[in-house]
């Protein structure tokens, strides 16, 4: 982990759309095939969501596990009900792959076996980092909102055999409610959605009424709707002995940008050059103020 | 159920005390705790002062430190731990997991509270807290239904604390940083949301717009009341429609599930307002007052009175109030 040619290694996030059973399908048949490493699999946003059930979900991994992935089960960011106490238990004594904790009740439930915190989860130092690492905690996703300068502080300190992922490209995520705002955007009541997120593969974006794309609204989540694009910043984050870089999925050209990030990681490309063709496929726009110590919706104009 | 009541200051303090609140919460003047505003807040000196003041009448004293602190910053915020133990704090709010474990290792006397900003929604995240700090008590976040706070109670190691009244977090409070992301300061990072130092009000031809960190919030017509921009709050445009896309500009009242939630064993009541004046601290602590002794004397046939409800929508954001999460039909 320590070597002078510490390559991050890629991984693709959990999808955080609700996609057709098909779509859903065909993009990790894709994924098998790419040279993604570490793919995160399972429902984080609505517990509502049911192309996929639990069952198909295993079955999707035990595909990828046989293509050599590793393959990590994330859990539902927002968890209220007992049914999805229920569920989450279920993934949590699943016995067989590596879960992601996206919220505290999955943090306690997985103590003692080795389990990765999601982003949503507020890990903001090295005192919270060595507490949950001594719960078995074997790595962690880098907070979106904290700044490149706070990683290298917590870097130095982090616990011996926890790995650092950054969440290095997608549509940010900024919140989440009880309210379901894509139902609130179709006047329907959230117990009646009628699943219409299913109609918006990359999320539903809110304008300013300027018309400038702001935020995009998936469900109960809050995204950014400029996707963050840190590629610029690969060298920064190799020295920065960061293990993982995350690509969050979109609907289109995800295997695109998989391929430029791959690029510059085996070093086929460089960086500025590569991040400048994901700008062209984000679906409005990049943002990489959060990594600069900025409003998180800025970009540094000298990539674009 | 306890009264707990917001002090930004010490007159706050004070006229909360003697209006009828259980206990008062506060924070030190700085970002340590998620209501860093300009004037607001309590030097050491005030707040031994303000302790004394609620504690000579029988009141009890919460400090709130429920930011997240980075390494660099660990150390101020160790400090303030350790301020607040030394002032005999009934107990301290907290958050982040790096504070409760120095609070709990190195002042295991002092009493521990579960933030809101602390984002536990299930009695899963409660027992981690109750586990490893012997965290006591638990605000929760303003996103669970009545049912959903009342499951959480029956299965909950921990006392439950909801929020009764004031500005309503539409968000799970903790894991929203939506204001960051406009303005490069968030209520975890920062203690602000929205903060003053990147509200513009710019006057058009036809009439004033709001903007937060550079983005259009609200658009007011002439002679339109103008509202503080909190993100949250704005008109956007989604699929050619403009609204609030988010939430109106409004706030919690859950005065009329009082006995529902007394029933459900929630231990305390939280107001919400630490950036509200004296005038308003006063007006809510006594209503809300005058309600639990009303329902204390006759829980069978509490509704809340007219006038009760009149005076809270005047001092409410956007005059209007809801029943939020409580009420599923809100989600």
């Amino acid at each position: 982990m320590t070597t002078a040619t510490h390559h991050p290694r890629l991984a693709l996030g959990p999808i955080s759309y609700y996609w057709s059973r098909a779509t859903t399908e065909n993009f990790y048949a894709w994924v098998a095939q790419s040279p993604v490493e570490i793919v995160y699999l399972g429902e984080t946003i609505c517990s509502k969501r049911n192309e996929l059930r639990h069952e198909d979900w295993l079955t999707i991994a035990d595909q990828l596990q046989a293509a050599g992935k590793e393959v990590v089960l994330s859990t539902l960011s927002l968890l209220e009900a007992e049914s999805e106490l229920i569920r989450l238990r279920t993934i949590c004594e699943n016995g067989r792959y590596l879960v992601e904790a996206n919220e505290m009740g999955a943090v306690h439930l997985m103590q003692g076996k080795p389990f990765v915190v999601g982003h949503s989860v507020n890990l903001y130092n090295d005192r919270t980092l060595k507490l949950l690492a001594a719960q078995g905690m074997t790595r962690w996703v880098f907070p979106v909102e904290l700044t490149a300068a706070t990683l290298a502080e917590i870097q130095p300190l982090r616990p011996a055999g926890v790995e650092t992922e950054v969440f290095a490209y997608g549509r940010l995520p900024l919140a989440y409610s009880a309210r379901c705002f894509t139902a609130r955007a179709r006047n329907l009541p959230k117990d009646d959605c009628r699943y219409c997120c299913i109609d918006y593969p990359d999320g539903l974006v809110l304008d300013t009424q300027d018309n400038n794309r702001f935020l995009a609204l998936n469900g109960i989540q809050t995204q950014s709707a400029r996707a963050v694009n840190l590629l610029p910043y690969l060298e920064q984050m190799r020295s920065l002995q960061v293990d993982i870089v995350r690509i969050s999925p979109q609907a289109e050209h995800t295997e695109k940008i998989v391929d430029l990030f791959h690029r510059c990681l085996i070093g086929e490309m460089s960086p500025q050059q590569a991040a400048a063709a994901v700008d062209e496929l984000t679906p409005s726009g990049s943002c990489d103020g959060y990594w600069r110590g900025e409003a998180g919706m800025n970009y540094n104009t000298r990539h674009s | 159920m306890e009264l707990v009541c917001p002090a930004g200051n010490l007159p706050s303090l004070k006229t909360a005390v003697d209006h009828g609140a259980n206990a008062v919460y506060f924070g030190f003047r700085d970002e340590t705790n998620a209501r860093h505003f300009a004037g607001l807040n309590f030097t050491p000196e005030k707040m031994a002062e303000g302790i004394t003041y609620a504690h000579q009448r029988g009141v009890r004293v919460f400090l709130a430190l429920n930011t997240f602190p980075s390494p660099g910053g660990f150390a101020r915020w160790q400090a303030a731990v350790d301020r607040a133990a030394e002032l005999n704090v009934d107990a301290l709010i907290a958050a982040d997991i790096g504070v409760f474990d120095y609070a709990s290792s190195r002042h295991p006397q002092l009493p521990l509270h579960l933030s809101v900003q602390g984002s536990a929604t299930n009695y899963e995240a409660l027992r981690f807290f109750h586990e490893h700090f012997g965290v006591r008590r638990a605000v929760l976040p303003r996103v669970l239904s009545l049912s959903q706070v009342r499951h959480v109670i029956d299965n909950s190691p921990i006392e439950i604390e909801v929020f009764a009244f004031g500005s309503l977090c539409v968000m799970v409070e903790g894991r929203c940083i939506l204001s960051s992301y406009a303005t490069g300061r968030s209520p975890n990072t920062y203690g602000a949301c929205s903060p003053a130092s990147h509200v513009e009000w710019i006057e058009t031809n036809t009439g004033l717009d709001t903007r937060l960190g550079g983005v259009l919030i609200q658009r007011h017509p002439k002679g339109e009341n103008v509202g503080y921009p909190t993100l949250c709050k704005g008109t956007f445009c989604v699929d050619n429609n403009t609204y609030h896309a988010i939430e109106d500009p409004i706030s919690l009242n859950a005065m009329e599930l009082l006995p529902q939630l007394a029933e459900a064993g929630v231990k305390a009541l939280k107001i919400e307002g630490r950036q509200r004046s004296p005038v308003y601290v006063t007006q809510t602590t006594r209503i809300w007052r005058a309600a639990l002794d009303a329902l204390a004397r006759d829980p069978d046939n509490f509704v809340p009175r007219p006038e009760w409800t009149a005076e809270l929508g005047k001092v409410s954001e956007g005059a209007q109030t809801t029943l939020g999460a409580y009420h599923r039909p809100w989600q």
